[in-house]
């Protein structure tokens, strides 16, 4: 995606072709088809965005605004509010890079900075291939692993942090079940690793060998060195990985829909059983008619601009961000 | 050289394990599928080469894949596929003109009738009873009625020593555990019928109303298909779920005696199911209703499933094939239901059924 814009601003790139070289018309057919292929993808988005809203129009003109702020979902009495399935993409995808960030930019920075050389193949090629794993093997292996046995290991951190504050409440179940916002969230932390790991490396190993080394002539630590050269050339690196990472994560459908619980509910407790909105529609979809279809459809849609909103965001934190700190 | 043998032992007797248990599964469906054909391929005559390709109900998925291996040696012409999906799939590919046929647990409504390309047939096939499985060790033996199970399913009856579950089991000693609720995470015509049963048999305690997926209360368990449901109640002391009944016995699941509309109660089989299927009332599009069915020997939550074709059939191998597979259903095939834990049709929905089959114009 935006990896190159963590490239270090190269002297201005229009000056290479300063003068017009004889092949200004491939010059020109190219910078067609390379213009046809950007817009491509604007026409695509577009039509997707059309098409499932019109086919979600029912839903939308049925349930008005409660589409979006209920969250009761009762087909049977053609109730459908789907507040309840945001609610859980979201809490899981932010269980998922909780977890899931600070292990691949570790995994990054060992593999970049730290590791023999002799390891950096082999923890790389093992990384990529967790990318390469199906998903519903991840969420067979949730449903048949660690859904059995992570309910003794909820009600441990329950007992263990019952009456702190905060954290008491968070980690609590109605009732503790296997089955749980918090499974899916580790089993997305899981499976959103590889990708994230694989675009902060990249980003890392643009650092200019000479920055870093400027800093360890400084007298710096090595992780002073990291926190002083490494990350502020790679923000938008990471930033870019890290959305790359909620994309999937908000996005996975059938090893979330194995582990969620699927009892749409909102609730501070991440150790009861939830839902999402991919789980929902891949779970319901065979079955659906009519407007009950077109409610599923909508999820669809929410899902997009979900996303979509998240994205701008994220970058306009990281672009505020950067003009504070003055850097490129 | 020592830690590998035992391995290899391993794998060689895993290898060896699989190979036998295929091939009693290939002998067995072999033999009996033969035994139930020679007769019949002798008398009808050979169809033309046809393709019918059918999607739909996973409910009549286990019986329609038996049906057409067993057409299949009577056929060889005619190739049947069955892609299974749901009953709104199956609808939706009749719709489209996708199939030639759908697989579906209710006959399509009245409304829909327009998305349809022309008219279209029911034909009901078989029926299988929907089983309150459970889990509750110490406890062989329970009856539930409509009353209760409303109750344990909507959230009110938590534990399984409740005065309403006691009273349904007089001298039962029932524990105090606590009830773990399974529910379909999937929309499923199993919840469908399920619930509709609760909302006639049990009209006035029953609110959450029916449909492919109902507004559960929070705090049960979810399981994908009845593989996932038998697996959550196999494995949770207390637990109690709605599963088919082929699935049930599949999972050596124990399962309740239901209190039906006669006020016995009877437990989950296939002649019960047969039983309820004859008291109901047929429509005029075939269409049956057996849930919460009158008679003594009816096992209350039988569910129907149906076979949708279009009336007029421009395809005249195609037509002529989609008949033959429908008389091959009512004929041989209705002895091949309890091999597959479905009940075969009462003789008086069988008769109007067959008679149905002659309806399919080929032009």
């Amino acid at each position: 995606m935006a990896i190159d814009t963590a490239l270090p601003p190269t002297p201005a790139p229009g000056h290479l072709g300063g003068a017009r070289p004889p092949g200004r018309t491939t010059d020109r057919a190219f910078r067609i088809l390379a213009f046809a292929a950007g817009f491509l993808v604007l026409v695509i988005l577009v039509l997707i965005a059309y098409s499932t809203i019109s086919k979600a129009w029912p839903a939308f003109r049925d349930e008005g605004l409660d589409y979006f702020t209920s969250d009761t979902w009762d087909p049977a009495h053609a109730a459908f509010g789907t507040l309840a399935f945001s609610f859980g993409t979201l809490v899981i995808s932010v269980i998922a890079l909780l977890v899931s960030v600070p292990i691949s930019i570790g995994i990054a920075l060992f593999v970049t900075e730290l590791s023999p050389r002799w390891m950096r193949r082999p923890i790389v090629t093992l990384v990529d291939l967790l990318a390469a794993v199906p998903s519903v093997v991840y969420g067979l292996w949730g449903l048949l692993v660690l859904v059995p046995a992570l309910p003794g290991f909820y009600q441990d951190w329950h007992d263990l942090f019952a009456g702190v504050p905060v954290l008491g409440g968070l980690f609590d179940g109605d009732p503790i079940a296997g089955k749980a916002f918090m499974t899916a969230g580790l089993i997305l932390a899981i499976m959103i690793t590889p990708i994230i790991t694989a675009v902060t490396r990249e980003t890392f190993t643009t650092v200019p060998q000479a920055q870093k080394d400027a800093a360890l002539a400084m007298g710096a630590t090595r992780w002073e060195m990291i926190r002083a050269a490494v990350f502020p050339h790679s923000r938008s690196g990471m930033t870019a990985a890290i959305l790359i990472g909620l994309g999937r994560a908000m996005g996975e459908t059938i090893a979330v829909a194995l582990v969620i619980g699927s009892s749409p509910q909102i609730t501070e407790k991440l150790f009861s059983s939830g839902d999402a909105l991919p789980a929902v529609i891949v779970n319901q979809f065979g079955e659906s008619t009519g407007t009950y279809q077109a409610a599923l459809i909508g999820m669809g849609v929410v899902l997009f601009f979900l996303t979509l909103i998240i994205g701008v965001i994220a970058r306009t934190a990281l672009a505020r961000a950067d003009r504070k700190l003055g850097a490129p | 050289m020592n830690r590998i043998s035992p391995r290899l032992r391993w794998t060689a007797a895993l290898v060896a394990a699989f190979g036998l248990v295929a091939a009693a599964c290939g002998s067995s469906s072999g033999s009996s599928g033969g035994g139930g054909t020679t007769n019949t391929t002798a008398k009808t005559k050979a169809l033309a080469a046809a393709t019918l390709n059918g999607s739909g109900s996973t409910f009549q998925q286990a019986y329609d894949e038996t049906v057409i291996q067993s057409f299949k040696e009577a056929q060889p012409a005619v190739t049947i596929t069955y892609a299974g999906g749901g009953s709104g799939k199956g609808q939706t590919d009749l719709q489209a003109g996708l199939v030639q046929w759908a697989g579906s647990d209710a006959v399509p409504a009245p409304a829909d009738a327009s998305k349809y390309k022309g008219p279209v047939l029911n034909f009901p096939t078989v029926g299988a009873p929907i089983t309150m499985s459970y889990n509750l060790s110490g406890v062989d033996k329970l009856q539930l009625s409509a009353d209760t199970i409303a109750g344990i399913f909507q959230g009110t009856i938590k534990t399984w020593d409740d005065a309403a579950i006691k009273t349904d089991n007089p001298g039962a000693t029932l524990p105090s555990t606590a009830i773990t609720v399974a529910h379909r995470s999937d929309g499923s015509g199993t919840t469908a019928n399920f619930t509709k049963y609760l909302t006639k048999a049990a009209a006035t305690s029953w609110k959450l109303g029916t449909d492919k997926t109902v507004n559960w209360p929070s705090g049960q368990q979810a399981g994908n298909g009845n593989a996932g449901m038998a697996q959550i109640i196999k494995g949770t002391n207390g637990a109690i779920g709605y599963v088919d009944y082929s699935d049930a016995k599949a999972a050596s699941l124990k399962f309740a005696s239901i209190k039906n509309s006669a006020g016995k109660y009877v437990a989950a089989s296939i002649p019960g199911a047969t039983a309820a299927m004859q008291t109901a009332t047929v429509n005029p599009d075939l269409s049956f209703d057996p849930l919460n069915a009158s008679g003594a020997t009816a096992y209350p939550i039988t569910s129907p499933t149906y076979i949708l074709v279009y009336t007029t059939q421009t395809d005249a191998a195609v037509g002529n094939a989609l008949k033959g597979f429908l008389n091959y259903i009512y004929g041989p095939g209705q002895g091949l239901a309890a091999s597959v834990d479905f009940a075969k049709l009462p003789a008086n929905i069988l008769s109007q059924a067959k008679s149905q089959v002659a309806k399919i114009t080929v032009s």
